[in-house]
């Protein structure tokens, strides 16, 4: 096995995912299956390859430091699954 | 041996300077600080789905012009990262930011702690996006996220453990601090949280090599927590290992009111970012064209400003160390020296009685003083009145003070008041001669050789002149007078 039901159970958690345990055990199955086929690419020699980080050799796109953005506050808290005022509001962070 | 002597600390620090840059870094949000909630905030800091980041170009210039002061390689090719965690101050569930290749690495910033020089090295320079502000205190069993903050540049500039005491750890962040601000990249304000320091510390027993426990202090905002809770942590280490104990990898928080730290909730300190290059952002390719161009566009740093006052204005080197010790101080100074070649008369006056009255209005802890209480034209001018003889050192005090009351300028001052310098001989003889007849007692006794009693009668003098008098004018008149008749 690649990977094992403990660190599904780790990665879940990271993910805020709530796995039951069937689901646990199908991911399991699943990303093993997953990280098997990608064991292939261990096979080519990749020694003399500058590692890639991006598929896509682009130039820089810059932006130049301007502010172009106005300020549209109620349009974007529509989004929030609850507002206070022009405060976004979240169950309690505890510290 | 105390426990002090028997332990060295090892600290590093890392540093987030947030960067004065007009926009956020991957989108067109104003950056500045003190707005309405969520006002500056669009799809792309909000963490929308869909929405692309693009690279603000500045934040790359200010990354590279930290990187040049401090003597980092700069990376001609590095790469951006999202380091994942979910919290609400975040609202995509991941910072933009640099972990394998950053842009700066290496470097070194050299301190003075009591008189003695030391180099310490950088381990990195990164750029990243700040995280929005919660603010818990409101409600029971709710928090409010404010994400304006979220997406404004910052540079994370992390050194090596090499310092050695919290007085060091406040002369690195001291002198950091002074470099930010002469590099126009960063105002340096702790209590606003534009520029924030974390604390690794540690202990091992004095003369060995190995690295103890590391613990990370946060939640430090002045120099003087920062200071006092590097120390709180290394007597604790070494109170915890001579009785026997481990020290724990942790992160701690810094109360500054109990002046202790505490550990963090260990679930919040179990992080486990999963760091992966950014699908959204190419590499970042730095040309040396663009080093280059960073590079000609360097202000000069302290340390050539310092060398410059020494060289071309004959300064003394403390003088030159006080005055390039503040970037607005030099400033100010260069002003006024614009105003009034003088350098050396000028010098004086910044830094007593200029620095005296920043003192008075508590404006000496200020960031930068922008609204100086003397205007720098205004104090070239005063120093020009004395050097001309038209008043002397001792009204020009007076006549500063109402400056910086009334704003006025010296010379209006001067004629408001009636206070130019008397260098006729007539009314200087007249007020001698005055002074003469009233004290014929002094008069004999400095006639029978009491000759310091010159000192009481050249004040008696000033005085009877309302301070007008030239004063080598009254000296050598006096003189004749007394040794003359």
């Amino acid at each position: 096995m690649k990977i094992s039901r403990d660190e599904i159970r780790h990665v879940a958690l990271l993910a805020r995912l709530a796995l039951d345990p069937a689901e646990e055990e199908a991911m399991t199955a699943t990303l093993d299956a997953i990280l098997t086929y990608m064991e292939k690419l261990g096979a080519l020699d990749t020694s003399a390859v500058e590692p890639t980080a991006h598929m896509l050799e682009l130039p820089a796109a810059w932006r130049e430091d301007r502010v172009t953005n106005v300020s549209d506050t109620d349009a974007l808290l529509a989004n929030a699954p609850a507002r206070d005022g022009d405060f976004f509001r979240v169950p309690k962070i505890i510290e | 041996m105390s426990a002090g002597d028997r332990f060295e600390p090892v600290i590093g620090l890392e540093v987030h300077a947030e960067l004065l840059t007009a926009s956020k870094i991957f989108c067109g949000c104003s950056a500045s600080f003190g707005a309405p909630p969520n006002q500056h905030t669009c799809p792309v800091c909000l963490g929308m789905p869909g929405v692309l980041p693009v690279l603000n170009r500045r934040v790359v210039e200010f990354a590279i012009r930290a990187g040049l002061a401090i003597r980092c390689a700069i990376a001609p090719r590095s790469r951006w990262a999202r380091k994942n965690y979910f919290y609400p101050d975040l609202a995509k569930g991941y910072q933009i930011s640099q972990y394998e290749l950053p842009i700066c690495v290496g470097g070194h910033l050299d301190i003075v702690v009591d008189g003695v020089a030391k180099r310490v090295r950088l381990t990195r320079i990164h750029m990243e996006e700040d995280t929005g502000k919660n603010i818990h205190d409101a409600h029971g069993s709710e928090s409010l996220v404010d994400f304006n903050r979220c997406g404004v540049p910052l540079l994370e500039i992390v050194s090596e453990p090499d310092l050695a005491s919290p007085a060091e750890a406040g002369a690195y962040l001291r002198t950091l601090r002074t470099l930010v601000r002469y590099l126009e990249i960063c105002d340096g304000n702790m209590e606003e949280g534009s520029f924030r320091c974390d604390a690794n510390v540690s202990v091992r027993a004095r003369g060995t090599t190995a690295l103890g426990v590391k613990v990370e202090v946060k939640n430090m905002n002045s120099f003087r927590a920062v200071e006092k809770a590097i120390a709180y942590e290394i007597a604790r280490h070494a109170r915890v290992l001579e009785e026997g104990g481990t020290i724990v990898q942790e992160t701690r928080l810094w109360d500054a009111d109990r002046e202790e730290t505490r550990p963090m909730r260990s679930k919040e300190s179990a992080h486990d970012y999963r760091y992966f290059p950014d699908p959204d952002l190419p590499p970042l390719v730095v040309s040396e064209a663009l080093v280059a161009e960073v590079r000609r566009a360097m202000p000069e740093l302290p340390d050539a400003r310092r060398t410059r006052f020494v060289a071309a204005l004959k300064l003394p080197e403390y003088d030159a160390e006080v005055l390039t010790s503040r970037r607005d101080l030099a400033d100010y100074f260069e002003a006024v020296v614009a105003a009034h070649p003088n350098a050396k008369a000028v010098s004086n006056w910044v830094m007593g009685d200029v620095l005296r009255l920043l003192k008075e209005r508590k404006l000496d802890d200020a960031l930068t003083i922008t609204d100086w209480p003397v205007a720098a034209a205004h104090l070239g001018e005063l120093i020009a009145l004395i050097d001309e003889g038209a008043i002397s050192g001792k009204i020009a005090k007076t006549v500063f003070e109402e400056m910086g009351t009334s704003g006025g300028t010296p010379r209006a001052i001067v004629a408001a008041r009636g206070l130019t310098q008397v260098s006729d001989e007539g009314p200087i003889v007249a007020a001698i001669d005055q002074v003469l007849a009233a004290h014929p007692d002094k008069v004999a006794e400095f006639r029978a050789g009491k000759d310091k009693l010159l000192g009481f009668f050249v004040g008696q003098v000033m005085k009877a002149t309302a301070g007008k008098a030239n004063p080598p004018l009254v000296n050598r008149l006096l003189t004749e007078k007394l040794r003359g008749e």
